[in-house]
């Protein structure tokens, strides 16, 4: 009887912590209004709100760890965390590897920072995040690539020299062009790159990717999406 | 933390500073300082200890457990560091869960390996997905302390096999003259005499320790110089102290504090290698003896 009952509790017990499932969300927190961390020491920015709302219209506890952009999917599918949700533009290669929910921001487009409007792209190496959806596209133009392992590295290397431009999504780019006081501006075109950002979650994990589509989906549907990318991203950003 | 802080945008001057050093982010630089110091507090005296195992396994009489010393200090060795840290916690982190998920969850019917994921059921997670975030940095700086413990294990077993080889044969034989067995020879005569040689080989070890303590970040654990370079990074006025690029500063203070800290070492093994040479015979203590009469 004893026996009974103890089972009888131990299934209450998971079936209670199935209900209030903790999902670890894995960020780079290196790539603002994306995701930084901010003053406090806290993980914030775009996605961090974003995130908050879907797993709260999931109802999934959530938790949020940093991660090196490198090593960002090997620590996915070893189980490190559950979701990353750090910007990551939904392409092929990546696919084969992980899965992706539907896209949050619709397919953004890129733009080249440098230091004058007339610089020539092919006259120098061309700075971009390692392993990014930029990187590649450089690449294959057969434009020098310099690779730098954050955000804030690609930048630096515009204003030291190192590189001509900048290849980046727009959106981390405005803010820093608006406050250089002129010092460095967009030149070039500005391709639309890979099919939006999206969450990547494992492949083996379609029920927990069910759930963050509904909860993008609801997002999307009313609206609240829409208003969130604008307040983070400008009046200038594309929507849904 | 001061009040003053409250408003960091209206502040000027050496309050923006102070306040800019004291804010929560700087306290999590100043945290890791800590990690980063427990990390070689603990390493230390562990891979001392595998240090020591490996090379009295490598002196063994018996086949098997020399094979396994000379194995151990000959393939980590051989081994680029980077690769080791990349390999070695994730290999053991599934490991670890692997054992569990086949106590916890004999039911389970689904592949371990699904392509490229690796998955366990819920309750052989390490630590589990339901633990607060500090038991999973607890977790991870414990598989750093492992993962460097047996590299810098395998390289100070290889200097302690260097200096057993070096206490000269004669002293053994006259332990052994004095009817004392191999293992009283070991530990009273063998072991006492080899620190003096052993130190210069040790004292390296623990000045690479102290310089390779950044490939903790490879391991998903915060260290001064991630810290450093996060800070720096120009910051936006998205931020509350917005600034441009200051990395360069924050690399000048790491590298006093590495100094410093290579510095402090340098003048405790040299007092630490004078004890060690009282009364051997080894040149060193040669000279202590002339100098004392």
């Amino acid at each position: 009887m004893n026996q009974l009952i103890l089972s009888t509790a131990a299934l209450a017990l998971t079936a209670g912590m199935a209900m209030a499932e903790t999902v670890r969300l894995g960020t780079e927190g290196a790539y603002p209004p994306y995701n930084f961390i901010n003053d406090a020491g806290e993980v914030d920015g775009f996605e961090r709100v974003l995130g908050d709302e879907l797993c709260k219209r999931a109802e999934l506890t959530c938790e949020w760890v940093t991660n090196e952009w490198d090593s960002i999917i090997p620590n996915l599918v070893s189980g490190n965390y559950d979701v990353i949700i750090a910007g990551m533009s939904i392409t092929d290669e990546r696919d084969k590897v992980i899965d992706f929910s539907q896209n949050y921001i619709p397919p953004a487009t890129s733009a080249y920072l440098a230091l004058s409007a007339d610089t020539d792209l092919k006259s120098g190496p061309v700075a971009a995040q390692t392993a990014t959806i930029q990187a590649g596209y450089i690449a294959e133009q057969g434009m020098t690539l310099a690779e730098y392992a954050t955000p804030d590295e690609t930048v630096a290397a515009v204003r030291n020299g190192e590189a001509v431009a900048v290849f980046a999504d727009k959106d981390f780019l405005v803010p820093i062009a608006e406050e250089s006081n002129g010092e460095l501006v967009f030149t070039g075109d500005e391709p639309s790159l890979g099919g939006g950002v999206g969450l990547g979650i494992r492949e083996s994990d379609t029920e927990l990717k069910d759930k963050f589509n509904a909860a993008i989906q609801s997002m999307k549907d009313d609206g609240s999406l829409n208003a969130l990318i604008t307040e983070w991203f400008g009046d200038k950003a594309l929507l849904f | 933390m001061f009040q003053y802080c409250a408003e960091p945008k209206t502040l000027e001057g050496l309050i923006w500073l102070s306040c800019y050093l004291t804010n929560e982010k700087h306290q999590l630089l100043y945290g890791s300082l800590g990690t980063v110091l427990l990390l070689m507090a603990i390493v230390a005296p562990v891979a001392m200890l595998f240090g020591f195992g490996g090379a009295v396994a490598a002196r063994s009489h018996l086949l098997p457990v020399r094979l396994f010393g000379k194995g151990y200090t000959s393939m980590v060795r051989g081994i680029p560091d980077i690769i080791f840290f990349m390999f070695v916690p994730i290999a053991l982190d599934q490991l670890f869960e692997l054992i569990r998920h086949k106590i916890k969850c004999p039911d389970w019917t689904d592949a371990i390996w699904q392509g490229s994921d690796f998955v366990v059921c819920a309750e052989a997670k390490l630590p589990l997905s339901t633990s607060p975030q500090y038991v999973h940095e607890i977790y991870g700086f414990s598989l750093a302390v492992l993962a460097f413990s047996i590299v810098f294990g395998a390289f100070a077993a290889n200097v302690l096999y260097g200096a057993m080889q070096a206490v000269p044969r004669a002293q053994l034989e006259t332990a052994e003259a004095y009817g004392m067995t191999r293992r009283q020879a070991f530990r009273r005569v063998l072991v006492p005499q080899m620190w003096v040689f052993a130190l210069p080989g040790l004292s390296n070890l623990w000045m690479i320790l102290i310089k390779a303590t950044p490939l903790l970040f490879l391991l998903g654990v915060e260290d001064i110089v991630y810290w450093a370079k996060e800070l720096g990074g120009s910051k936006t006025s998205q931020f509350a102290y917005p600034h441009p690029d200051w990395r360069l500063f924050y690399f000048m203070a790491l590298l006093v504090y590495y100094l410093s800290m290579t510095r402090l070492s340098e003048i405790v093994l040299g007092r630490l290698s004078q004890r060690l040479s009282r009364g051997q015979a080894t040149f060193a203590g040669e000279q202590q003896r002339k100098a004392a009469r």
